[in-house]
């Protein structure tokens, strides 16, 4: 089966300092693909790169198995969008806003009309078909937004960090939502920073950094190869000095703020050396996608 | 992308359409007001104390310029503010081009908007002239809509290269400073261009205003307009040339 979207050696410069810089990828058809990066690493611009709205430098996009941007209305005929910024119509109620939305894709307003029940029962908007825009929640307006890239029926769905500022319960939704799709096997593409996100949605994983995939697995290959299996967080009185000892006791040590996060395959020992510092707090968890984030990227705010 | 030889761009049209048929009474009345308000204060008021303009009353002489002012401010008002707000605020365009539908659709969609909802501006200042009989031969005044159609294109397309290029709402003022008000000053709005020393006659024969006044005004007062081929290609291509410079600095600002 052919990849729903391919990208080979995508290179995009902005004012002379490569923003993408030789990307590839390949989405297996019916996965949930993530794209891990900080600030800055070149997510945004790789998908609009894929949708054909910015032309590369160097390197082909193939979506849908059209070579975009030449051919780019075919291309995002089958793709979904679920952009970063808010974009639903505010003059519009729920409804107005999935038939205006279906109609530049070039569906009958019969067409969507039939589509709409399924949709906003998706959303669980049920029943808030003539609400206006404004009286919906954030949580509801990005499920909303969400519906709207379904109407046209995607094979291909691209997420732009589709949960970032929605509170947990409301990011739950939202995950279910995600899932329900990958099982009617639909592709996605999602972008996100948050690890937790990325470990329960998704097959694959690229993690980007200054436009280059440095990393890509499921999220236990990439645990398993790229970190220690154990963390333990330490902070407190009295960590300046203990951290002497922690050397020998881990194979890795990272200051981050007054923690100090060690890495190991034997974490009792640290606990029992630990246990005798009692001004010394600590927090023994296993080794999780964040971890092998900070190591690839750094610990460095990027802006 | 082949956009102008299909309707792609109809659904960006429709789209507009439906928003503005919520809020169409406060929409034409405030389109209505302020037109109105000059022709009729200015009409009457200064009209009173003048001898006749051109051989007419000033109301009827007025009445031209107005339709003309009407058609140009509600197109330049709809590709400023109206498409500002959903380019840079609303990010309406954004998501528009997350579809099959590309930048030349949208806008096409924005600049046959403004030329329809412009027309209706004309329509309604036409109404007006046709109820105060401020016209001399009922037939000729039909000419008066394919004018106000080129007109509103005109400036749409004129706008929409200022709504390119603007950072924020602000910037607005300076094309209001720079270009409309100087044309509803300079373009016959008040006065025959006739009134003016030569030299400010000759920079106001090129003002886009001018070219529509110069046509609408003789279809109101019964002759045919002199040059009506210059002046309806002049609209045409200063509107066309707005377009295009609109569709280049788009390019730039939303998809680089």
């Amino acid at each position: 089966m052919r990849p729903p979207l391919r990208l080979a050696g995508l290179t995009k410069h902005y004012g002379g300092s490569a923003v993408v810089d030789g990307f590839d990828l390949e989405l297996e058809p019916g996965r949930c693909h993530g794209l891990l990066g900080p600030n800055g690493a070149g997510k945004t611009t790789t998908l609009r790169l894929a949708l054909g709205l910015i032309q590369a430098d160097a390197g082909t996009v193939e979506l849908l198995g059209h070579p975009m941007p030449a051919r780019a209305r075919l291309g995002r005929q089958k793709v979904g969008v679920v952009p970063q910024v808010d974009s639903l119509d505010p003059d519009f109620t729920v409804r107005e806003n999935l038939q205006t939305y279906g109609r530049y894709f070039g569906l009958s307003g019969r067409e969507i009309e039939a589509r709409i029940p399924d949709l906003l029962d998706f959303a669980g908007l049920a029943g808030k078909a003539d609400a206006p825009i404004l009286n919906l929640s954030g949580g509801m307006k990005r499920r909303l937004t969400l519906a709207r890239a379904l109407v046209n029926d995607p094979d291909l769905i691209f997420l732009d960090e589709p949960t970032t500022g929605l509170d947990p319960q409301a990011r739950h939704l939202i995950w279910q939502g995600l899932r329900r799709l990958i099982g009617q096997g639909k592709t996605l593409l999602l972008t996100t920073h948050f690890m937790d996100e990325a470990e329960r949605l998704c097959d694959v994983i690229s993690v980007m950094d200054r436009g280059r995939v440095i990393a890509r697995g499921s999220p236990r290959e990439l645990i398993a190869s790229h970190i220690e299996p154990h963390v333990v967080e330490v902070f407190g009185d009295g960590l300046a000095e203990w951290k002497a000892c922690a050397g020998d006791l881990c194979h890795r040590c990272e200051t981050a703020g007054e923690t100090l996060f060690c890495y190991t395959d034997a974490p009792d020992k640290v606990v029992a050396h630990l246990e005798g510092r009692p001004a010394l707090r600590y927090l023994h968890r296993p080794a999780n996608l964040e971890d092998v984030f900070l190591k690839l990227t750094g610990r460095d705010l990027r802006d | 992308m082949n956009a102008s030889t299909s309707l792609t761009w109809f659904p960006v049209w429709r789209r507009n359409f439906l928003v503005w048929k919520k809020l169409a009474m406060p929409s034409l009345l405030g389109n209505l007001a302020d037109p109105m308000l000059y022709m009729l204060g200015l009409g009457y008021g200064l009209g009173g104390l003048l001898p006749a303009v051109d051989g007419v009353p000033y109301l009827n002489f007025l009445a031209a310029g107005t339709l003309a002012y009407s058609v140009m401010n509600s197109a330049t008002f709809e590709t400023l503010y109206s498409a500002f707000s959903r380019m840079h605020v609303q990010k309406t365009w954004d998501a528009i081009l997350n579809t099959p539908l590309g930048l030349p659709d949208i806008l096409l969609g924005e600049l046959f908007w403004a030329t329809a909802k412009s027309l209706l501006s004309g329509v309604a200042i036409l109404l007006v002239v046709w109820a105060l009989g401020l016209y001399e031969d009922f037939a000729m005044t039909l000419a008066l809509l394919p004018v106000a159609l080129l007109t509103g294109f005109c400036f749409a397309g004129l706008g929409l290269s200022i709504n390119a290029v603007s950072p924020n709402y602000d910037f607005f003022l300076y094309y209001f400073t720079l270009a409309i008000t100087p044309m509803i000053l300079l373009g016959g709005v008040f006065y025959p261009p006739t009134a003016l020393p030569g030299w400010l006659a000759a920079i106001a024969a090129w003002l886009p205003l001018t070219h529509a006044i110069e046509l609408a005004r003789p279809l109101i007062l019964g002759h045919w307009p002199q040059q009506i081929l210059l002046h309806a290609t002049a609209l045409v291509a200063f509107g066309s040339l707005g377009f295009l410079a609109a569709l280049k600095l788009t390019r730039r600002r939303l998809l680089r």
